[in-house]
Parts: structure tokens; C-alpha cells; sequence
């Protein structure tokens, strides 16, 4: 028996998504949307089919989605497209994110940052979360954009988007220049309202392998009228904001994954108490360990601990043996071997880091999963400690 | 794995990179003037490839003398593990250093003793 808890990396393509996807693969409908006979007309509908879904889902127009190849293109796109046109002007570009963005977002910041552009990273609660009023605090006169991711990818916290929207928005009015405002979504579209007005965003982005979509599609949502620099030119697709002939049987997919997840609502329930019978199991069987985050305002699928005595890369190709499937902010695990910046920014110290796994269920994960996975984790942490000769310090 | 009751050495070492922790315990016995290792045990804190280099490292150092011990270098444990991702080559100096510093407590000691 195989068990996959690692839902927030990526997800099993749903058969209704696959069913979308498959004319347009099959080579039944194989045109080009930008031809203009039948062929290229019935690509093109798919297309718009699924932008209208999608608009429907963020409560927005239509051709205020864009498509991509990912959500790293997006969040690449949004930030260098926003940011680009300041960089020629004398005012040093200044912009805002936090301390645990996912890398798409975290990284075009650096780069941003080395080419002379300013910027805050804002630091997060203990218990995960950007507070507002820091938002406030760090808007300068020459604040273009901040990025604050919805929900945090490596331990499911939600962050308080609407709150700072409306701040960000009356700032925006008061200093008659407009800042801008993006949020990344990824992790938070599955189970949280992402209506772009009550959240108050110019840009959101999104991806569809972690909603049961395929991978290599993402895309964003840009607030009409807004002014953005391509990152891709070419043929002038997407209405000049990324060029490249339209992934046709994706897009349809991510239309469909996107429609499935406004169906699907009563999972959530489902999601959460399995969420918290493995907290409650694994506080249960194992000692000396660490609920990193609470249970409150988080995603109902991820959780994040930390155990002493033993190695979160080594928990995971050990369970991996076992034919179970978490993932690590251990930075053995990392290609840099660097902690998880997630778990740095809510200030656990490398102890607490290197022995650190995330457990993400899912829409498929079943009771059996939960109860397999309760019994073979226990053991699994205390053959580890018994190699690292790790005592117990807390008596059960 | 695991550790000896009364070593003749301890060593322990860390690695800056990841925070992975060995600690090596030897049994050495003297023969004919020689020192000869004739047990080793660990306990090690880190990824699968440290605690992996930490068993292949003990298996190789079985019997040899000290001298022949010092010699061995990670490359050698790498090479009987049958290679590692490039990520994880440091994984194999922990063991490395470790041998080296349980050694050093093993000849302290003993001049502790000549004394």
C-alpha cells in the first residue's frame, strides 16, 4: 500500500480534469486559437471556456486571467512586469514581502534587490503570520508593489490578505501613486475564498497540479487597466502578457480542476478532521515533538513538526522505504542545504529545522491512509533515535 | 550502531553544513606494539547518507591498525557505498573526523595512563 501525504508538493490529475483535457490530446481537437478557420475556432472556444470558468471561480472578468506555464512564471511575471518601467527611472523601486514567500516569489525579489531595487522582508509572527499594521509601517513613498503569499506553503498559515488589501488601497489613495498589490494563492485555492475583490488584490496567482490539475499550467489574475511588462514576447497571446501558443488541453484541465474545487466544498470538513486525528495520533505515540504553527487560521490539509533527536530527510526516505510519501525543511534535503525559510522566519533554531517534516493530505487521503500511516510513523522515529542515541526528555 | 561500554576512544563530530552530529566509539587492543581497532559503534543525528557513510565507515576500520586507519580518507567510504549525490559528499567527512578525534582521545588517553 502506497500513501501519498504529500499533497501540498503536487497532486494526482482528477479523472473529471483528465476527462477535459483528453479531446484536445487525442488529436480530435488539435487546432491553433489564434487561427482563424474551424480548427483554430474550436481550440480557441476551449480556451475561453476555461477563462470563463475561472473568472467565474475569482469573481473577475475574463480576460482578467492569464495563463502561463506555471505559478513561478506568474509570480516572475507579475513581479518583474510591475517593477520593470521603475527601474529606469531615478526613484529607487521599493517593494514589500515577507520572510517565507515560496521561492518564485522570494528569489525575483533577490534579483530585484541585486539589480538596486529596495526592499522590506517582512518578519512573521511565532505562530506564522504577517501582521498589517507592519504592512502599514514599511509603505514608503516609493512603494510600487508587495507580495505576501495567502497561504504559506511548508506550514498551511493564512495570511490576512483583505485586511491588508484595504489598508494598502487607502495608502494607495493617500500618496496618489499607485501601489501594487499580488498575492500568491497556490496553496490557498483549494480551500479558501479567493474572490479577488474581497481580497482586494491587483494580482493573484495561481497554479493546477496542486488542484488536481495538470502540471506545466498556471496563470494570474490582473486587475483590468493595469499596466504590465511581458517577461515573454512573441506572437502577442494572452493579449500581449505572454506569448507562445496557448497550452489548449491544460488550460481546459486547469478550467475544469478550477470548477471542481467550487463542487467539492464538503471535503474540507472531510480534510480537516483528518488533519486532526493525525496530530492527535502522532502527539499521541510519539514524544519530544513540535506542532510547528497552530490549528487555527491554517490550511485544513498541512501540517508541519519538528522531532529532536533525529533528521527530517532521514524520517523521509525512511518512510519513503514504508511506501509513505511527506516531505522535509530539513536542509539536508535542500539542493543549497539551507533550512526551510519557513520554520527560520517563525524562529525555531536549527535543531528544530533539521529534525522538521510536512505531512499535506488531500481530496483522496482516506482513514485507512491515517491509520497505516499511525502506525508505522512511531516506529519509524524510534529506530532513528536509537541511531542518533537520542533520550527521551519528556515522560509520557 | 550504538555505543560501547567503557571505550578506549570517543570521538565526536559535526558537520557546520547541516547540522549533522556523529559521536564514534572505539575499542582498541594492543598487539605486538600495534594498535589495532577492534570494535567501533556510532550514533549519529543526521540525513540517511550520514548515518549511512557512519555504518560503511565503521565496517571498513574493523581491524585495522591505527596507522592504517588515519589513512583512509571519504572518498574510500564514498567509493564502498557505492557513490553519493555530489549534495552529499560532506556527509562523509563526518565520519572522517570523527575516527580522527576518537583516535586522538584513544592516545591521550593512553599517554594519560603511561604517565
Amino acid at each position: 500500500m502506497k500513501i501519498y501525504l504529500d499533497y501540498a508538493s503536487t497532486s494526482p490529475v482528477d479523472q473529471k480534469v483528465f476527462s477535459a483535457m483528453r479531446p484536445y490530446l487525442n488529436g480530435q481537437s488539435f487546432g491553433n486559437p489564434s487561427s482563424f478557420h474551424l480548427f483554430g475556432q474550436e481550440a480557441k472556444k476551449a480556451v475561453d471556456d476555461s477563462r470563463e470558468r475561472i473568472a467565474d471561480f475569482f469573481g473577475c472578468l475574463p480576460e482578467e486571467i492569464i495563463f502561463t506555464g506555471s505559478a513561478t512564471e506568474a509570480n516572475n511575471t507579475v513581479i518583474f512586469g510591475v517593477v520593470k518601467p521603475f527601474t529606469h527611472l531615478s526613484l529607487k523601486p521599493h517593494l514589500i514581502t515577507t520572510a517565507f514567500e515560496h521561492k518564485s516569489v522570494f528569489i525575483p525579489y533577490k534579483e530585484l534587490e541585486s539589480m538596486g531595487a529596495e526592499i522590506t522582508y517582512l518578519p512573521v509572527t511565532k505562530e506564522g503570520f504577517v501582521k498589517a499594521i507592519d504592512v502599514k509601517k514599511a509603505l514608503k513613498k516609493n512603494t510600487v508593489l508587495v507580495s505576501i503569499m495567502y497561504a504559506n506553503n511548508e506550514i498551511g498559515a493564512i495570511q490576512p490578505i483583505a485586511e491588508i488589501g484595504k489598508l494598502i488601497k487607502s495608502a494607495s489613495q493617500k500618496q496618489k501613486s499607485k501601489i501594487y498589490f499580488h498575492t500568491d494563492a497556490v496553496q490557498a485555492i483549494q480551500y479558501l475564498d479567493c474572490n479577488v475583490k474581497k481580497l482586494g488584490v491587483d494580482f493573484l496567482t495561481f497554479s493546477g497540479h496542486k488542484i488536481y490539475g495538470p502540471k506545466g499550467i498556471g496563470g494570474f489574475y490582473k486587475r483590468k487597466g493595469v499596466l504590465l511588462i511581458p517577461l515573454i514576447y512573441g506572437g502577442g497571446q494572452e493579449k500581449n502578457h505572454r506569448a507562445g501558443t496557448e497550452n489548449v488541453p491544460f488550460i481546459a484541465g486547469l478550467g475544469e480542476a478550477i470548477s471542481q474545487i467550487a463542487q467539492s466544498k464538503q471535503k474540507i470538513a472531510q480534510i480537516r478532521n483528518l488533519k486532526l486525528r493525525l496530530i492527535k495520533g502522532i502527539i499521541k505515540a510519539v514524544p519530544d515533538i513540535k506542532l510547528n504553527g497552530i490549528i487555527e487560521n491554517y490550511l485544513p490539509n498541512i501540517i508541519n513538526l519538528s522531532f529532536r533527536g533525529v533528521e527530517g530527510e532521514a524520517i523521509g526516505l525512511a518512510l519513503s522505504q514504508q511506501g509513505i510519501a511527506v516531505s522535509t525543511g530539513s536542509a539536508c534535503e535542500a539542493q543549497d542545504l539551507k533550512p526551510s525559510r519557513s520554520l527560520v522566519a517563525l524562529g525555531l533554531g536549527s535543531e528544530d529545522t533539521h529534525g522538521s517534516i510536512r505531512i499535506s493530505i488531500g481530496k483522496f487521503t482516506t482513514d485507512k491512509e491515517v491509520d497505516k500511516f499511525l502506525k508505522i510513523f512511531p516506529v519509524v522515529i524510534a529506530r532513528l533515535r536509537k541511531i542518533s542515541g537520542y533520550k527521551i526528555t519528556t515522560n509520557k | 550502531m550504538g555505543n560501547i561500554k567503557n571505550p578506549d576512544g570517543v570521538g565526536r563530530a559535526g558537520n557546520p553544513v547541516c547540522g549533522d552530529i556523529m559521536e564514534l566509539f572505539v575499542k582498541i587492543k594492543t598487539d605486538k606494539n600495534k594498535d589495532i581497532i577492534k570494535d567501533l559503534k556510532f550514533q549519529t543525528l543526521g540525513c540517511a547518507a550520514a548515518i549511512s557513510t557512519s555504518d560503511v565507515a565503521c565496517e571498513i576500520l574493523k581491524g585495522k591498525t591505527i596507522e592504517q586507519a588515519l589513512k583512509i580518507k571519504a572518498k574510500d567510504i564514498v567509493k564502498e557505498l557505492g557513490g553519493l549525490p555530489p549534495a552529499k559528499i560532506h556527509c562523509s567527512l563526518l565520519a572522517i573526523e570523527a575516527l580522527q578525534a576518537a583516535i586522538k582521545d584513544y592516545l591521550k588517553k593512553k599517554e594519560n595512563k603511561n604517565k
